[in-house]
């Protein structure tokens, strides 16, 4: 008798352990992603940014046989451009209207739901998206429309703790996957569209406490402040679309930075507009800021640095590369912030020329006018949010690129807080249509572009890599695609039903690997059979 | 509502007079909103302008002058209805079944409060012409010319009548500039029309030509429906409907000189073009 209360005592430990392992997620998993290939802990998958699985059941001799596993179904309109996680068999994520959910990840099925109460005047650019949770502890974290950080019980889905980050109604809002590191969780926020004053944020991941701030605009008596004409860096912009990269090594986070406000009109804000359009280097304990490297100075097409900043590491070099929206691929020294190239990976016409530091730099006709002028790429960019990968087994990078000129013009606009700041109309111009979209395979030492396979129109779909020699995108017409990634080649699709305008993901459970996608209010999952 | 049944007859009486006083408050708001209360306001028009920029001239034009995608909107005559209170609803609500979309719902522009529609609304007016040129044509002949000797019904329908080959025209008139109606009949590869639109493809199918040789060796000519990677849907040129793969058909060639035969003034004399858009512009309005 006694030992079998023993024995009960000690399966109940077990089960208890078991279950306390299983949601624990701890921030050295975090950071050894690596070892545990059939999850999928960040948004990007590693904090290196590659978007890669070491998966490879589904591979260029079985990605034919594919076949969807299940659908989840958020039911709301609107974009659905989140990248789901995956711990230990159970799927996380977040839909439109900042809703999020856990599902088990082998059927779909939901262990609970979270939809955020967002206030009817809510201030978004572009769409009522959110782009997925970030996880860490027994939580997992979500930015919001309204500009609050959120933590969620990953158990039952209730709050563990809510913070405003800062008022919705100046324009701020959260669309972005949070970044949790060491024991913070790190967000920036969105609102270029609203003349904010933009800034990345940590947060203790335990209590919700700010740790530090920082604002992506120098204030007075800030180096870079004097880029900046009169008290134009108040509403200045600089907003955070995506989230941001980490690099252990140096205890660094790298962060990107959007369009000034407002977006098409540089008059009223001389200057280089420090630090627009930019790629950030913080200490990730203090915030503080190691380097920067601008990559378009005083911006006045939309051209937001906003794309997942990818870490390298290629012959003894720390590098950081990057597909930039305004249409170059720039490789930087991660360890100074030095510029080491830059190459067009898509049609561009705002520059033909560079800077004493090498960096490409306006034409003076791309300046908007108020009857418009014509350039490449358009408002929406060379690419956009939607995630490149790398792919460590080929070493390409690749990138899902748009070929869309379109016209800007400008106007003088008077500030009203909360308002649209735009300063600008613009429109696609047909003169150069018809325009396409192609996923890019780029060798990222030349800048060549080694393969392309095109879209019909220009495409919101992000890429993934698999170690079964594949990269898996989405279209504009519904396609989720799998590709061999060596060549280019079309190996197997599936028709969606409506635009992919998300970044897949692939995990394992039970030794069976899966790509899942959003497209439309669903996500799929897709698997042999 | 449902306290007003779970907690008795006087709760009852007491809320439905709380609603019907508020549903006066309602009605009345939206009875004194029936007219812009911004139209004396010198500023409304300018502030408008930049609001317009921003959530409209993407289709619209600039100036409001009609863009590829969305009507002239300095024309007096509104498809949708010309009081400030239907300009109101269109903006707001969107025109269902059409590329209008409702206030806000839009990828590029963000939605505007009820001051800024009006304001929009404003700026419409100070746009529109206060004499609306009336086409010089004669829509009487126009019509005879559009399915008689121009040929133009063989291709276009309007009002369920002709081809469909090429786009319907029945909303033509009041969604598309004369100028721009002038051009398609001129130029018509210069900007091919649009066809099929979906939900959230940002870009629109456009009526491109095709040519198809099939796995035997049979040559299919004729417009593009639609089409993504993988398949296309065309109409050839007797107006039959084909569903290909493409993998399993020997060639797709697709050109942007479009089918529409380039009606110079050899073919098409001015008059009988000024009466042809006279045809259209009749056709423009459901009111």
């Amino acid at each position: 008798m006694k030992r079998a209360i023993h024995f009960t005592v000690l399966l109940m430990a077990c089960a208890l352990l078991s279950c306390a392992s299983r949601a624990q997620v701890t921030a050295q998993r975090l950071l050894d992603s690596a070892k545990e290939p059939q999850n999928w802990l960040t948004y990007s998958g590693d904090y290196a940014g590659h978007r890669f699985s070491a998966l490879d059941q589904i591979n260029t001799a079985t990605a034919h046989a594919l076949l969807p596993k299940w659908a989840y179904q958020t039911m709301a309109g609107g974009k659905f451009e989140s990248t789901p996680i995956v711990v230990d068999g159970v799927l996380y994520g977040t839909g439109q209207d900042d809703r999020a959910f856990a599902l088990d990840a082998r059927t779909g099925r939901p262990i609970w739901q979270y939809q955020r109460a967002l206030p009817a005047d809510i201030r978004p650019c572009c769409g009522r998206v959110n782009r997925g949770v970030a996880i860490l502890g027994d939580k997992v974290f979500l930015g919001t429309l309204d500009s609050h950080v959120i933590a969620l019980d990953a158990k039952t889905g209730n709050i563990a703790w809510d913070v405003n980050a800062f008022d919705y109604k100046m324009g701020y809002s959260i669309t972005l996957a949070p970044l949790a590191v060491k024991n913070l969780v790190i967000v920036g926020v969105s609102g270029g569209e609203y003349g904010i004053r933009g800034f990345i944020d940590a947060y203790d991941a335990n209590t919700g406490e700010r740790k530090w701030r920082f604002y992506t605009i120098p204030g007075p008596g800030e180096a870079g402040h004097e880029s900046w004409e009169g008290d134009s860096w108040k509403i200045g912009g600089a907003p955070a679309w995506i989230t941001g990269s980490y690099d252990a090594a140096t205890n660094t986070t790298f962060w990107t930075t959007g369009n000034p406000s407002p977006s098409n009109r540089g008059e009223g804000r001389a200057g280089d507009n420090l630090y627009s359009n930019s790629l950030l280097a913080l200490d990730v304990d203090t915030g503080e800021l190691k380097w920067y490297f601008q990559f378009t100075k005083h911006d006045e097409h939309d051209y937001d640095a906003t794309q997942v900043p990818v870490l390298l590491e290629r012959d003894g070099k720390h590098l950081l590369i990057q597909a930039n929206r305004n249409g170059f691929f720039y490789v930087l020294d991660r360890s100074n912030g030095k510029l080491i190239s830059s190459s067009a990976y898509a049609k561009v016409t705002w520059s033909s020329s560079k800077d004493s530091e090498g960096r490409p730099a306006a034409n003076k006709q791309s300046t908007p006018t108020p009857d418009g002028s014509p350039v490449c790429p358009g408002a929406a960019g060379a690419t956009n949010w939607m995630s490149p990968t790398f792919d460590p087994q080929t070493g390409f990078f690749y990138v899902t690129a748009r070929e869309q000129c379109d016209i800007f013009s400008t106007a003088a606009q008077p500030y009203h807080a909360g308002h649209a700041y735009y300063g600008s109309a613009y429109f696609p111009n047909d003169e150069m249509a018809p325009f396409w979209g192609a996923l890019r395979a780029i060798d990222p030492v030349t800048g060549k572009i080694k393969w392309e396979w095109k879209h019909p129109s220009p495409t919101w779909s992000g890429v993934l890599s698999t170690a079964g020699g594949l990269v898996f995108t989405g279209d504009a017409e519904g396609n989720f695609i799998a590709l061999d990634a060596a060549t280019g080649k079309p190996l197997w699709h599936f028709q969606a039903g409506a635009s992919v305008y998300s970044s897949p993901m692939a995990y394992a459970i039970d030794g069976k690997e899966y790509v899942a996608v959003a497209a439309g209010s669903a996500l799929f999952t897709f698997g042999l059979p | 509502m449902g306290i007003c049944f779970s907690r008795g007859l006087r709760d009852f009486v007491i809320v439905s007079a709380l609603c019907a006083a508020l549903l006066f408050v309602v009605t009345f708001a939206a009875r004194a909103q029936e007219e812009n209360p911004l139209a004396k306001d010198p500023n409304a028009a300018k502030l408008g302008e930049f609001e317009f920029r921003a959530n409209c001239a993407f289709c619209h034009g600039l100036g409001a002058r009609g863009g590829g995608r969305g009507p002239d909107l300095t024309r007096a005559q509104k498809k949708h209805g010309n009081s400030d209170a239907e300009l109101f609803r269109t903006i707001n609500e969107g025109v269902p079944g059409t590329a209008m979309p409702q206030n806000g719902a839009t990828q590029q522009g963000v939605g505007m409060t009820e001051e800024e529609i009006w304001q929009v609304i404003s700026y419409i007016r100070s746009v529109q012409v206060k004499t609306p040129t009336q086409p010089t044509g004669n829509a009487v002949r126009g019509k005879e010319l559009f399915s008689g000797s121009a040929a133009c019904a063989t291709c276009h329908m309007i009002q369920g009548k002709g081809g469909r080959l090429g786009p319907d025209l029945t909303a033509t008139g009041s969604a598309r500039s004369i100028e721009y109606i002038v051009d398609s009949v001129r130029n018509p590869s210069r900007r091919l029309a649009q066809g099929i639109s979906e939900a959230m493809k940002e870009f629109t199918q456009e009526y491109e030509t095709v040519t198809v040789v099939d796995a035997g060796g049979q040559k299919f000519q004729g417009v593009v429906l639609n089409e993504d990677s993988f398949t296309l849907q065309m109409l050839d040129t007797r107006e039959q409907l084909h569903l290909f793969e493409k993998d399993k058909v020997r060639s797709v060639e697709k050109s942007r000189e479009s089918l529409m035969p380039k009606y110079d003034e050899k073919m098409l004399p001015e008059k009988d073009l000024q009466d042809i858009v006279a045809y259209l512009l009749s056709q423009g309005s459901s009111k």
